[in-house]
C-alpha cells in the first residue's frame, strides 16, 4: 500500500517538475512549481518527517512561491510571449541531463547503502530543537545572520530610487 | 517499506529536470525555478537518507532545515536582483544580459 | 448510562467494530477517513448557513435595526434564500481569463477553510487527526489560502483584481508573523505542538495566563480572515470586492463560504488555544459534554468578532501594515522573550504562570502607553482637534 502511494506521489512530483520546465506561460510554471513543492512535502510525510513537511510547505509554498509570483507580475509586459522560451542549446542540455541521470542511477544501484531502518524517536521535535541549540548552534546563529543579511540586501537592491 | 533506491531514483530524476530547466530557459525567473527544483531534490535526498540510515538522531532533518533556510535567502536576493535588473534594462532574458561579455 | 457519558467516542467505536465485521482492514480505515472528510467539508458550509444569519442579526441590532425577519421565524432561513439566489446566477467568465486557474481558485480557497478543521479537538480524543505538529499545520494551511488568492487575482485578467490580490497577500503575509509568534508562545508554555496537548494543559485558560498573546492572536486572526476593521480587501468602497470581483454565481459562493468558514475556524483555534477548548465543569466525568462547551465558546468568540466589526471603522492599507509590523510584532516578540526567560527559571509552574500574567500585562501597558504618546504627537503635529 505504501508503495502505491509512493509511486503516485513521485509521478505527481516528477510530472509537475517537467511541466515547470516545459510550460508556455511563466505563471503556469509557478503554479506547477507549487504542485511540485506540495508533492515533495507529501513525500516527507511518507518518510515520517512531519515537522519538516509542514516547515517545507510554510516556507516554500507560503513564501518562496509567492515571491516568485510577485516577481513574475512585477516584470512582465516587456517579455514577448511569442519569443521562444528555450535557448539555442536546449537539445544539448537535455542530452546532458539524460546522461547525468543515467550515470547517477548506475552509480546508485551499485553502491551497497548502509540501510538501518529503526523507529523514529517519539519526541523527535524536542530532539530537533535540542540539536539546534546544542550540537548545531553555530550554524544556527550563522543562518540567522545570513537571513538578516539577505533581508537587508533584498530591500536595498530592489528599492526604488 | 519502499526500498531506498526508489527514493534516490526520484531525487536523481528531479535534480536532472531542475538542471535542464536551469540551463535551457531564457527567462531569469524560470532559471531560478529550476534551481529551486534542484534544491528540493537535495532536501528529499537528505531526508530519505536520514530515514533509512540514521533515524535515531535528528541530524538529517537539521541539515534539511538549513538547506531550506539558505534556499529561502537565495531566492529572496535572486528575485530582488531580477527586479532591479528589470528596472534598469527592461528585460530579464538572460541572453540579453551580457554587458560583461568580452 | 456509561455509554452516554462518552457518547461520541463510543458511537465511533461501535460503528468501527460493526463495519470491521465485513470489511478488510484498509477499507475500514478508508471508510472512517471518508466520513471524517465529509464532516470536515461540511463545517464551512454549516458555518456559512448559521453565521451569516447571526452576523446580519447582530450587526443589525448594533446599528439599531432588526435585521432580516421575513424569511422564516426571526429570518433564520435567510441563508437558504441567499444560497438559492447565488445558485441561479449566471456564471460569467471574463474573456482572456486563464480558465483552469480561474476555476481552481475558489476550490482551493474553500479547501483551505475546510482543511483547518482536521486538527481541532472537539472533545477528549475527538480530533480528526491529532497531529504532533498541529499548530504548525494551521499556519501552513494559511499559506495555501494566499496562493489561491493570487490565482484568483491573476486569472481574472483585471488590473483591479490583481491589485486586490496583491493587497490581500500583503495583509495575510504581514499578519502571519505575529500569529506565528503568539502560537510559538503558547507551544512554549505547553511544551508540545499537539492541539490536544494544548487543551489538556489549560488548567487555567490561557486568556488569563497569556493576555498579551491573546490580544495579538485575536487581532492577527481577524486580519487573517479579512474581516472588519481589516476588510479593505473586499469592501465595496475600497476596491470593489478585490480579488474576486470577476466571480459570480456558485464560484463567488465558494469565496463566501470560505470567508465564513475561515471565521469559524479561526474562532475555533482561538477557543482551543486560549479559552480551554472543550474544557468546562463536569467534562472529566462526562466527556460527551466537551463538544457542547466547545461550540458555546466558539459562538462567544464569533460574537466578539462581529461586535468588533460593527463598532470600529476600517483601517487604511498603510495603517494596517504599520500595525502589523510596528506594533504587533514587537509586542509578541517581547512577550515570547519574557515567557522563554521565565520558563528557564527554576520555579514551580504556578509561580511561572503568575509571572507570565505580570509580564504580559506589563508588555500590553507599555505598548498602549507608547501608542498613546504616538497618537497624541500625531494629533499635535497635524493640528487636529482632539476630542
Amino acid at each position: 500500500m505504501q508503495q502505491v502511494i509512493f509511486i503516485v506521489l513521485s509521478l505527481l512530483t516528477l510530472s509537475a517538475a517537467v511541466m515547470v520546465v516545459a510550460s508556455r506561460s511563466l505563471f503556469r510554471s509557478a503554479l506547477w512549481l507549487i504542485l511540485a513543492f506540495a508533492g515533495i512535502a507529501m513525500l516527507f510525510i511518507l518518510l515520517q518527517a512531519e515537522f519538516l513537511a509542514f516547515v517545507h510547505i510554510l516556507i516554500y509554498i507560503g513564501a518562496i512561491a509567492i515571491l516568485i509570483i510577485f516577481a513574475i507580475m512585477l516584470s512582465r509586459g516587456v517579455m514577448d510571449p511569442n519569443e521562444p522560451r528555450f535557448n539555442d542549446q536546449w537539445r544539448l542540455v537535455i542530452g546532458f541531463g539524460a546522461l547525468l541521470f543515467v550515470g547517477l542511477v548506475v552509480i546508485m544501484l551499485r553502491i551497497p547503502w548502509p540501510v538501518n531502518i529503526v523507529a523514529v524517536p517519539a519526541d523527535a521535535i524536542q530532539l530537533l530543537g535540542a540539536d539546534f541549540v546544542g550540537t548545531y548552534v553555530i550554524p544556527f546563529e550563522v543562518a540567522s545572520v545570513l537571513l538578516v543579511a539577505a533581508l537587508i540586501g533584498a530591500i536595498v537592491i530592489a528599492r526604488e530610487h | 517499506m519502499v526500498p531506498l533506491t526508489w527514493y534516490l531514483l526520484v531525487t536523481a530524476a528531479l535534480f536532472c529536470i531542475g538542471l535542464v530547466g536551469a540551463l535551457s530557459r531564457r527567462n531569469a525567473i524560470a532559471v531560478l525555478m529550476g534551481i529551486e527544483l534542484m534544491l528540493n531534490a537535495i532536501n528529499l535526498n537528505l531526508v530519505a537518507f536520514w530515514r533509512y540510515a540514521y533515524a535515531a538522531r535528528m541530524d538529517g532533518q537539521v541539515f534539511a532545515v538549513f538547506v531550506i533556510t539558505v534556499a529561502a535567502a537565495e531566492a529572496a536576493v535572486g528575485l530582488a536582483i531580477i527586479i532591479a535588473v528589470y528596472r534598469q534594462r527592461r528585460t530579464i532574458n538572460v541572453e540579453e544580459l551580457d554587458l560583461l561579455k568580452g | 448510562m456509561y455509554y452516554i457519558q462518552d457518547l461520541f467516542v463510543n458511537i465511533a467505536r461501535s460503528w468501527t467494530s460493526w463495519i470491521s465485521g465485513f470489511l478488510p482492514l484498509w477499507a475500514v480505515s478508508g471508510v472512517n477517513y471518508l466520513i471524517m472528510a465529509v464532516i470536515l467539508v461540511m463545517m464551512p458550509v454549516l458555518a456559512t448557513l448559521t453565521l451569516t444569519w447571526m452576523e446580519r442579526k447582530v450587526i443589525g441590532r448594533i446599528q439599531n435595526r432588526i435585521g432580516p425577519n421575513r424569511v422564516g421565524p426571526f429570518g433564520i432561513f435567510q441563508a437558504f434564500a441567499d444560497a438559492v439566489k447565488m445558485l441561479v446566477k449566471e456564471d460569467v467568465i471574463p474573456t482572456d481569463a486563464d480558465r483552469p486557474v480561474f476555476n481552481l481558485a475558489p476550490i482551493l480557497i474553500a479547501a483551505g477553510a475546510a482543511l483547518l478543521w482536521a486538527v481541532i479537538p472537539f472533545g477528549r480524543g475527538m480530533a480528526a487527526a491529532d497531529l504532533n505538529v498541529g499548530v504548525l499545520y494551521i499556519i501552513a494551511i494559511g499559506s495555501m489560502t494566499m496562493i489561491a488568492m493570487l490565482m484568483a487575482g491573476w486569472s481574472s485578467n483585471n488590473k483591479y483584481a490583481l491589485i486586490g490580490a496583491f493587497r490581500a497577500v500583503a495583509q495575510l503575509l504581514s499578519y502571519e508573523v505575529p500569529m506565528v509568534l503568539s502560537i510559538a508562545t503558547v507551544a512554549l508554555v505547553v511544551g508540545s505542538m499537539r492541539m490536544g496537548a494544548v487543551v489538556e494543559a489549560q488548567v487555567v485558560p490561557f486568556v488569563v495566563v497569556l493576555p498579551a498573546t491573546f490580544v495579538v492572536y485575536l487581532m492577527a486572526g481577524i486580519a487573517e480572515t479579512g474581516r472588519s476593521p481589516f476588510d479593505l480587501l473586499e469592501a465595496e468602497s475600497e476596491i470593489v470586492a478585490g480579488y474576486f470581483v470577476e466571480y459570480s454565481g456558485l464560484k463567488f459562493g465558494w469565496f463566501y463560504i470560505a470567508e465564513y468558514g475561515n471565521l469559524f475556524a479561526i474562532s475555533a483555534i482561538v477557543t482551543t488555544l486560549f479559552l480551554g477548548g472543550w474544557r468546562g465543569p463536569g467534562v472529566s466525568a462526562v466527556p460527551a459534554l466537551g463538544p457542547f462547551y466547545f461550540i458555546a465558546k466558539i459562538v462567544a468568540v464569533v460574537f466578539l468578532m462581529m461586535w468588533i466589526r460593527g463598532t470600529w471603522p476600517r483601517v487604511r492599507i498603510d495603517q494596517m501594515l504599520g500595525l502589523a509590523w510596528k506594533v504587533l510584532v514587537p509586542v509578541s516578540l517581547a512577550n515570547l522573550l519574557w515567557v522563554a526567560f521565565v520558563m528557564k527559571l527554576p520555579l514551580p509552574t504556578a509561580l511561572q504562570w503568575v509571572l507570565f500574567v505580570v509580564g504580559g500585562l506589563a508588555v500590553l501597558a507599555v505598548a498602549l502607553g507608547l501608542l498613546g504618546r504616538a497618537g497624541r504627537r500625531h494629533v499635535a503635529s497635524k493640528g487636529m482637534v482632539q476630542t
